[in-house]
């Protein structure tokens, strides 16, 4: 008894740590092989594709947006949420299920200061380097490797952040 | 067909195939998608002390570090097989403004002028790959997500605190490439 409640206890602060963030909180009581893993890869070998050729990760791109001097990015940040927003309609609309008959699930984000003061010093940051996380590691992919000291500098930032959390305003 | 692949891809074609992550994640493992949680992750195999936000379970989150090493071979493989053949078609104004800190090679993703290992240790390059990387991963966590998890995933589930999140976004990148990148790159 005592045992099952501890573990219980365990369990929600499991979660409530990994929902501080917009990561991926939903449980499957399937057990998969590590191996399973491989389709996400391949997910994201195929996006990296079309990243390069949408010349999302051009620092160019990027500039030209923020400037407004074009409109391709926001054409393909714009008509990429229509596509997500439809899949998630249909999803929800028809009760489509995952490949191994999981429910799919949607959580709540909650609101905190921290999509404002955070979100800007992203967007500092986005302007500056010309990308975000995703394009990154294509960047290095596509042959920049200096771009891996802006990633570990990214680890880095990611890292004060965690250890400095509580003093910050959220 | 190979010819008309290594052009550049208009938005209306790569923008819906990127939006299509959002339900191949979904209905492939009720995932959602999210990039910048990988470096959290990062933080929490190597180096997680004793810091709460760090100790969790990574190996239930081990899925998002195999979907960026594969973004990472999908850039090699683009590299490779589908490098578009010219140098970036950009905005005549962007060419002439960049073209006055001494910018003027448009052939790759990064610009080389800038982004290169000799440029490291100059003031407008440590402050452009060392400082902007920093900002990058400590504001996308403060804010709990990036572009994908909160302007492509957020918005597509209809999350108020992603639009916010994403204006902030957008306000930080207005401010910074209309104001303080001229600065920088005149140093």
């Amino acid at each position: 008894m005592e045992n099952s409640k501890q573990a219980y206890l365990h369990k929600l602060n499991e979660h409530d740590i990994r929902a501080t963030d917009s990561i991926c909180i939903n449980e499957s009581r399937q057990e998969h092989k590590w191996y399973y893993n491989l389709k996400y890869l391949l997910v994201g070998l195929l996006f990296s594709v079309f990243f390069v050729k949408a010349e999302v990760i051009s620092w160019f791109r990027i500039q030209e947006m923020f400037r407004l001097q074009s409109f391709h990015m926001y054409g393909i940040i714009g008509s990429a949420v229509v596509v997500g927003m439809i899949s998630v309609w249909l999803i929800k609309r028809f009760d489509i299920r995952t490949i191994s008959g999981d429910k799919i699930s949607f959580t709540n984000k909650k609101f905190s200061q921290g999509q404002i003061y955070g979100g800007l010093l992203f967007g500092l940051g986005w302007g500056l380097t010309g990308a975000c996380p995703g394009p990154l590691f294509a960047q290095i992919g596509m042959g920049a490797t200096v771009v891996t000291v802006t990633l570990l500098s990214a680890v880095a930032g990611t890292w004060v952040y965690g250890r400095y959390r509580e003093n910050l305003p959220h | 067909m190979l010819e008309v692949i290594k052009q550049p891809w208009p938005w209306y074609v790569s923008g819906p195939l990127i939006g299509l992550t959002v339900p191949a994640l979904l209905i492939l493992g009720n995932k959602s998608f999210g990039i910048s949680s990988s470096l959290r992750h990062v933080c929490a195999i190597c180096i997680p002390g004793k810091i709460q936000f760090f100790n969790y379970n990574w190996k239930k989150e081990i899925w998002n570090l195999f979907f960026v090493s594969g973004i990472f071979l999908g850039g090699i493989i683009a590299a490779i097989f589908f490098a578009s053949p010219g140098p970036t078609q950009l905005n005549p104004m962007l060419v002439k403004e960049l073209a006055g800190y001494g910018i003027t090679d448009f052939s790759s993703m990064v610009p080389a002028d800038l982004m290169r290992w000799d440029k490291l240790l100059t003031l407008p390059g440590f402050i452009m790959i060392v400082g902007g990387g920093f900002l990058v991963g400590f504001g996308a966590r403060y804010a709990g997500g990036c572009t994908s998890g909160h302007a492509i995933m957020g918005l597509s589930t209809l999350q108020w605190p992603s639009l916010v999140a994403t204006v902030c976004f957008m306000i930080g990148g207005f401010v910074m490439a209309n104001w303080i990148l001229p600065f920088i790159l005149s140093l």
